[in-house]
């Protein structure tokens, strides 16, 4: 038999470790920035109140730094120290791979060069520009080409799971980016949703949640094949069970998304689909769990004395806990109480903390030594690293769980007469501050433990030298396609990699559809509502304003049809309210009361002054003062664009509407800043004093921002029929 | 939602799908020698032949 001497590419492992760790801190820095803004609200309001520190702009930041910077580098990193090994083989082009590691990471610096500065479409987790979302279509095909270009080059005959974990996460996230991007750009800073609505709903969430099941899961679960197995130095508990947990959770993952919309006005049919799976998803999720868990057995001594192992339980167990929560959280009658609360926060972090932050710790610590030809410089600081960031996600996660299961029973709570007990938003809100505290401190010990990982992992590296590439030989393969004696069809498409992806996309395909394409073609599944009208050129102009303060990061726009909701916010929200909104802005939380509905509630001197303090009008609330809004000039330069973006899109604006838009804008303003100065309290102006303080105001953003809260919910009366 | 003919039928043909779907994979893994599983599942492990 010929062998093959060839080299593995360390250096392209090193680079996107440093970068998951350096990513690592600063997601989870800027997710202490904006949990301390929670619960220290005057202190930002009064020091640091600049619009790109606001809490709904950086949110979004993030997120998509620990999602996609943090997690997506450490899913790389993994990736391809695994893929090199698994298949006997270097990277089928460099150039792919250095192109592929730049290229993210230019995609992260864009991240942060937009996100902060109010360029986003306004759709979670998705909030990068048109031109980002090409540039990752672009990265990601790069990704795909070089991993199937080197499992065709491979030099063994089968397929290990986790490559099948990586291919299925290559082309599900294909899918769902290119399908819930699809936008109008009005300028190179601005682009519309394609969807409107609940269209744009569906498709959000079908991304959403499936951005949690292909980007945080299935990437893991396949690093979880290799590296516990490596790790433990023993194969995985059951082989056969991998298979049924590869294509059961990927055929189930993909239908969950609605669970995202239960009582929304999101169909019926739709919201039981999502639960359903849902609630079956917890089989895969724990079958995957206790394949893990029991590749150790009989080698629970090594979990005592090995670090990397350490985190990888803790890592599984939490992975665990959030599948099983997972579907709890999808019945109605628990995401009744969870849903817009802080429980869903407290979610996601035992997912995010628990199961992608320890697992890559562990990784991490694995590595290095390995990488550098070398030992791990302190294992103790490692052991302080696992027991600080364990006592964070503790710290995190039960006040938040404590915050949101409290909140969500206050907004119930009827007092005997039929009327709410907590009748203003706001006193369900100061109740949860300590719990934002103790979260923030959580936090912090979780960054801190990230810290002295960076200090270990930098003395680690000193100590050593990277082996840049890593000689190994192997046997030449000729018959690697070759099919042996009574074969199955699973052997014969683990051997063939583009059979296998064909598969793999129909079978995550398949509940695109059925859940998609009904309400995409069947225009009856939207009934609309005679009364719903486009917005004017400046409410237009208001809701770009608050997309791009992120209002919807804390703010919903959709009553349940539950008497707890219909009593203290109004009517409902009807599914016809929603055909002309670009993106839909329904939100998921409600750090902020709901605003479906706050339409003419009040009046716009109170908007205004609000919008500049809020803790005048609303003593303990936390939200951010929007002090630019009122300083800087509402921008009229793309107004008729975007009104001639939403005929394109399907918008009914008379034809001749773009050419007037201006005008049509700036008489609205009028009004609106006339109305303000004259419902000044207090104040005896004469009529030129008058009229300087409408100049003064009439062009600003504020204008725009109260023309738009006042639009909301306004289109019908809870009588309006529907047509 | 109940606008559109015969909804409920998009439920039970997902449901359908997967069950056959799930019984298809589950008598695969069933069927699997058992030196074919060994083989694979020792294929991250060091040292091995290749295979």
């Amino acid at each position: 038999m010929v062998t093959e001497k060839f080299s593995y590419d360390n250096k392209i492992v090193k680079l996107f470790a440093y970068a998951t760790v350096i990513w690592g801190i600063t997601g989870m820095l800027v997710g202490l920035i904006i949990a301390l803004q929670l619960a220290f609200p005057e202190f930002f309001n009064d020091y640091l109140g600049f619009s790109f520190l606001s809490f709904g702009r950086l949110r979004p930041l993030h997120t998509n730094a620990v999602i996609f910077a943090f997690v997506g580098n450490g899913i790389f990193t993994g990736y391809y120290y695994s893929l090199q090994r698994l298949l006997k083989t270097r990277m089928w082009s460099d150039i792919m791979s250095y192109l592929h590691f730049y290229g993210w990471q230019f995609i992260i610096v864009c991240a942060v060069a937009t996100l902060p500065f109010g360029i986003t479409t306004g759709k979670e987790y998705a909030e990068l520009e048109w031109w980002i979302d090409i540039l990752i279509a672009g990265i990601w095909v790069v990704w795909g080409w070089n991993m199937f270009a080197t499992i065709l080059v491979r030099r063994v005959k089968h397929l290990y799971v986790a490559i099948w974990f990586y291919i299925a996460t290559f082309v599900t996230v294909a899918m769902l980016h290119i399908f819930n991007s699809f936008e109008l750009p009005v300028s190179f800073m601005k682009s519309y949703s394609w969807y409107a609505g609940v269209q744009d709903a569906l498709v959000q969430w079908w991304y959403g949640h499936n951005a949690v099941a292909f980007f945080l899961t299935t990437p893991y679960l396949g690093l979880m094949y290799y590296f516990i197995p490596k790790a433990a130095n023993r194969p995985v508990y059951s082989y056969r069970l991998s298979i049924i947990h590869f294509w059961a959770l990927i055929f189930l993952y993909i239908w969950a998304g609605p669970h995202h919309l239960l009582y929304t006005s999101l169909p019926d049919w739709a919201q039981s689909l999502g639960v359903v799976f849902s609630i079956m998803l917890i089989a895969p999720s724990w079958g995957g769990m206790l394949n893990g868990l029991l590749t150790l057995r009989g080698a629970w001594d090594r979990v005592r004395d090995d670090v990397m192992l350490k985190f990888m339980v803790v890592a599984l167990t939490c992975y665990g806990m959030a599948t099983f929560e997972g579907p709890l959280l999808s019945l109605k009658n628990v995401n009744v109480i969870s849903h817009f609360t802080d429980w869903t926060i407290a979610h996601v972090h035992v997912g995010g903390l628990g199961w992608n932050g320890m697992f890559t710790f562990g990784l991490l610590y694995w590595l290095f030594p390995r990488i550098y030809r070398t030992k791990l410089y302190s294992t103790k600081l490692a052991n302080q690293h696992f027991w600080i960031a364990t006592l964070g996600i503790i710290l995190y996660a039960i006040p938040m769980y404590i915050a949101g299961f409290m909140q969500g029973l206050m907004w119930q709570d009827f007092l005997p007469d039929g009327t709410l007990v907590n009748k203003e938003f706001l006193s369900t809100v100061d109740a949860l501050k300590p719990y934002y505290m103790l979260r923030s401190l959580g936090g912090l010990l979780y960054l801190t433990g990230a810290i002295l990982m960076f200090y270990n992992l930098i003395k680690t590296a000193k100590s050593g030298s990277l082996l840049a590439n890593e000689e190994d030989e192997a046997i030449v393969l000729r018959d690697k396609n070759v099919k042996s004696t009574n074969e199955y069809w699973h052997r014969t498409i683990e051997r063939k990699p583009i059979q296998f992806m064909v598969i793999s996309i129909i079978v995550v395909a398949i509940g695109g559809l059925f859940e998609i394409i009904p309400t995409l073609i069947v225009k009856s599944n939207v009934p609309t509502i005679s009364s719903v009208k486009p917005y004017t050129a400046l409410e237009l102009e208001g809701r770009d304003l608050y997309i791009r303060e992120g209002c919807y990061n804390c703010h919903s726009q959709m009553v349940r049809p539950l008497r707890f909701e219909t009593v203290r916010y109004g009517e409902y929200s009807k599914s016809g309210e929603f055909v002309y909104d670009h993106p839909f802005q329904w939100g998921s939380k409600r750090t902020g009361p709901d605003l479906a509905r706050e339409g003419g509630l009040r009046s716009n001197f109170w908007h205004f002054q609000h919008m500049i303090r809020p803790k005048d009008l609303s003593p303990g609330s936390i939200m951010p003062a929007y002090t630019w809004m009122n300083e800087d000039d509402l921008n009229l330069d793309l107004t008729e664009k975007k009104i001639n973006a939403m005929r394109t899109l399907g918008v009914p604006y008379p034809e001749r509407y773009a050419a007037i838009a201006v005008s049509d804008l700036k008489k609205q303003a009028l009004v609106i800043a006339t109305d303000i100065v004259s419902n000044i309290p207090g104040q005896k102006l004469s009529e030129s004093q008058k009229q300087e303080k409408i100049n003064s105001i009439v062009n600003k953003e504020i204008i725009a921002m109260i023309a738009y809260l006042q639009r909301l919910g306004t289109d019908i009366k809870p009588k309006t029929s529907k047509k | 939602m109940t606008t559109i003919d015969g909804v409920s039928i998009f439920p039970m043909i997902s449901l359908l799908i997967f069950v056959v779907f799930f019984i298809v994979i589950t008598f695969m893994v069933w069927k699997m020698k058992k030196e074919e599983v060994t083989e694979l599942e020792n294929l991250p492990l060091e040292k091995k032949e290749n295979s």
